[in-house]
């Protein structure tokens, strides 16, 4: 293949990581700017999404768009139950002390990995897309009868691969909206900015935090039922999201959904169009090596206000 | 009894007791104990950062494996000897930490362990990266033949028993007379209280540079003595996972303690040790302790029991 087809490709596969990036990340983010709590088990969250997809996937039998479909909904569902007790039992009893969190989290990541390595097992396991059709890209090009389209052999995508990047954009909206027009939104939002006002006003602030640590599960989880019929599940999968939601989050400024979702697409886009050119493994590190100076430079990111 | 006193006699009667199991440990237990004073060396050399300066680090594997590959690597591939190949892993350690620190400490709180946990996530994907000269993933094994000191075969489990004993007996008497000295008194300042003690008059930064120095050099060199005694260097050694082993084994020993990461390490590696025969997740019980310690305990065993009953333990 040519530069240019090769590049429409790398595009391509960066919107796709992107898009679930965007999603993983935003959990993160939201957990970050509600409660101020660092969820290292974030990226578990994340691999216990496409485990249980799995699970529904191999136990409902027919069209395979049927156990898709009920992943969907039970998957975030289960993430977020999970994520509910972990609130409960752990973050609450520490009372969200920034340190004890994060040990307590590192704790948490260990628990569902190795239960999961327990459970599941080992293996990487499939999950069947509901549709998937190959879709040939044309190019424009000097060809044998001059200048004019053709399809290049190799430059196609899938339809499902598509349909990623749509439906990650519309749970993407419908976050947007949930947060800026609905009541939750504002009781979220109020939660955020000052939690002693919102407390005197009746906001049931613990509920609050259950709540939204939930969503951010949830978050992960459906991040991970898009993506497991591209790659598969496994009991480790949950590392890469983490630090990759991680860069994101810091690069955006923790804490602002905005930043998080334009900094997805600079990661995202650039991990997938630089590791198709570079080895991935020099493209992480200049990536974390990057990610730690923007910290250390420029704490508050591009968008975010200064971390205490 | 003063103070110092009974606190010399802890740490002398300690090392006394460790070089009475070094002759009457059956083989088995014997090597247990030479890797559990090696990986004890390890958490001392965090404890100094964590325990006493109170700076949570999530990358100290890059320290252990700045020693680790700085020593093997030259006597892997350069063919030192081992005393000057440690020397060489005790600079890298130092030269990394000093680096690391400069920019780290720009940081506090929460953004300090995001950016020692990323630089310590670029220190693992270099050693993968260069996979041509570190093995990468399987790592590479230092040969047996080059393991000796003046004759004394490193590989005899009585000798490398004594040498793990020696390297954690130096870093144990200098981390507990450092922190009789004025210069550790201050690090306990800054934990305790940055704005007070950089009020008194202290130069807060330069203490919190040499403490990740100090801590950092210490984990490296045990990083140096892991490989020249267990004759194995590999990436999993500057892993995430490595990061967070110190860490537990503080908070479960008592953070701030002198003899609390020897009580972590060996606590865990039995435990460990233990569900590995049962399971193969096994690290489900590192994260169960890790939430149980920090919901219930979260001075670890040496700091409840100087809490509840011996209130000078050092």
């Amino acid at each position: 293949m040519d530069f240019g087809p090769h590049l429409i490709l790398a595009i391509l596969e960066g919107a796709v990581g992107a898009s679930v990036l965007a999603l993983t990340a935003l959990g993160l983010s939201l957990v970050f700017g509600v409660m101020r709590v660092v969820n290292v088990a974030h990226g578990e969250f994340f691999m216990l999404g496409a485990v249980v997809a799995w699970f529904v996937a191999s136990t409902l039998a027919g069209h395979p768009a049927v156990g898709f479909l009920a992943a969907l909904v039970i998957a975030p569902l289960v993430a977020g139950v999970i994520a509910m007790v972990v609130d409960r039992i752990v973050l609450k009893q520490v009372e969200y002390d920034p340190e004890a969190t994060i040990v307590g989290t590192i704790g948490v990541l260990y628990i569902l990995q190795q239960s999961a390595l327990m459970v599941y097992g080992p293996e990487a396991r499939p999950v069947e897309p509901p549709f998937s059709h190959r879709i040939a890209l044309p190019w424009v090009d000097w060809g044998e009868n001059g200048f004019g389209f053709y399809f290049p052999w190799g430059l196609s995508t899938t339809s499902y691969k598509l349909f990623v990047i749509v439906a990650a954009i519309a749970i993407l909206l419908t976050f947007w909206l949930v947060m800026s027009r609905t009541r939750i939104g504002l009781i979220m939002r109020a939660t955020q900015l000052d939690r002693e006002t919102a407390l005197a006003f009746g906001i049931p602030v613990q509920r609050v935090y259950s709540m939204v640590f939930g969503f951010g599960a949830a978050l992960a989880a459906l991040a991970a039922v898009l993506i497991v019929p591209i790659q598969q599940a496994h009991y480790l999968m949950g590392h890469d999201p983490l630090l990759l939601s991680f860069i994101v989050v810091i690069i955006g400024g923790l804490g602002s959904v905005r930043g998080t979702v334009v900094a997805a697409l600079l990661i995202g886009m650039s991990d997938g169009i630089i590791s198709v050119f570079l080895s991935p493994t020099l493209s992480k590190i200049i990536a974390t090596l990057l990610v730690a100076l923007v910290l250390v430079f420029r704490p508050q990111g591009l968008y975010g206000k200064k971390m205490a | 009894m003063t103070l110092d006193a009974r606190s010399v006699t802890l740490h002398l009667g300690l090392l006394a007791v460790l070089v009475v199991l070094g002759f009457v440990l059956p083989t088995y237990h014997q090597g247990n104990l030479a890797r559990i004073l090696v990986l004890a060396t390890y958490t001392i050399g965090y404890n100094v950062l964590f325990g006493y300066t109170g700076l949570l680090s999530l990358g100290h594997a890059m320290f252990f494996a700045a020693g680790m590959y700085g020593c093997g690597l030259v006597m892997h591939l350069g063919g030192w000897p081992v005393l000057p190949a440690l020397l060489m892993g005790l600079v890298c350690a130092a030269a990394l930490s000093a680096v690391v620190a400069l920019l780290a400490l720009r940081t506090i709180g929460v953004a300090f362990m995001i950016v020692t946990l990323m630089f310590a996530q670029a220190v693992y994907l270099t050693v993968l990266y260069l996979g041509a000269w570190t093995g990468g993933d399987e790592g590479f094994v230092i040969a047996q033949a080059s393991r000796q000191i003046a004759g004394f075969a490193l590989t005899d489990p009585l000798t490398r028993y004594f040498a793990a004993l020696m390297i954690f007996a130096v870093a144990l008497l200098i981390t507990a007379r450092m922190m009789q000295m004025p210069f550790g008194r201050v690090l306990i300042g800054v934990r305790e209280n940055e704005e007070r003690t950089q009020m008194l008059g202290y130069d807060v930064f330069r203490h919190k540079l040499l403490a990740v120095i100090i801590s950092g050099t210490i984990a490296g060199g045990a990083g140096a003595a892991y490989a020249i005694l267990f004759g194995y260097v590999g990436a999993t050694f500057a892993s995430v996972q490595y990061s967070i082993f110190p860490l537990l084994w503080v908070l479960l020993g008592g953070m701030g303690t002198t003899i609390g990461p020897l009580i972590g390490v060996a606590f865990m590696f039995y435990l460990i040790d233990y569900a590995s025969g049962l399971t193969n997740a096994y690290m489900l019980i590192a994260g169960a302790v890790l939430v149980l310690l920090t919901l219930f305990a979260r001075a670890g065993i040496v700091g409840e029991i100087r809490n509840r009953w011996v209130p000078w333990l050092p």
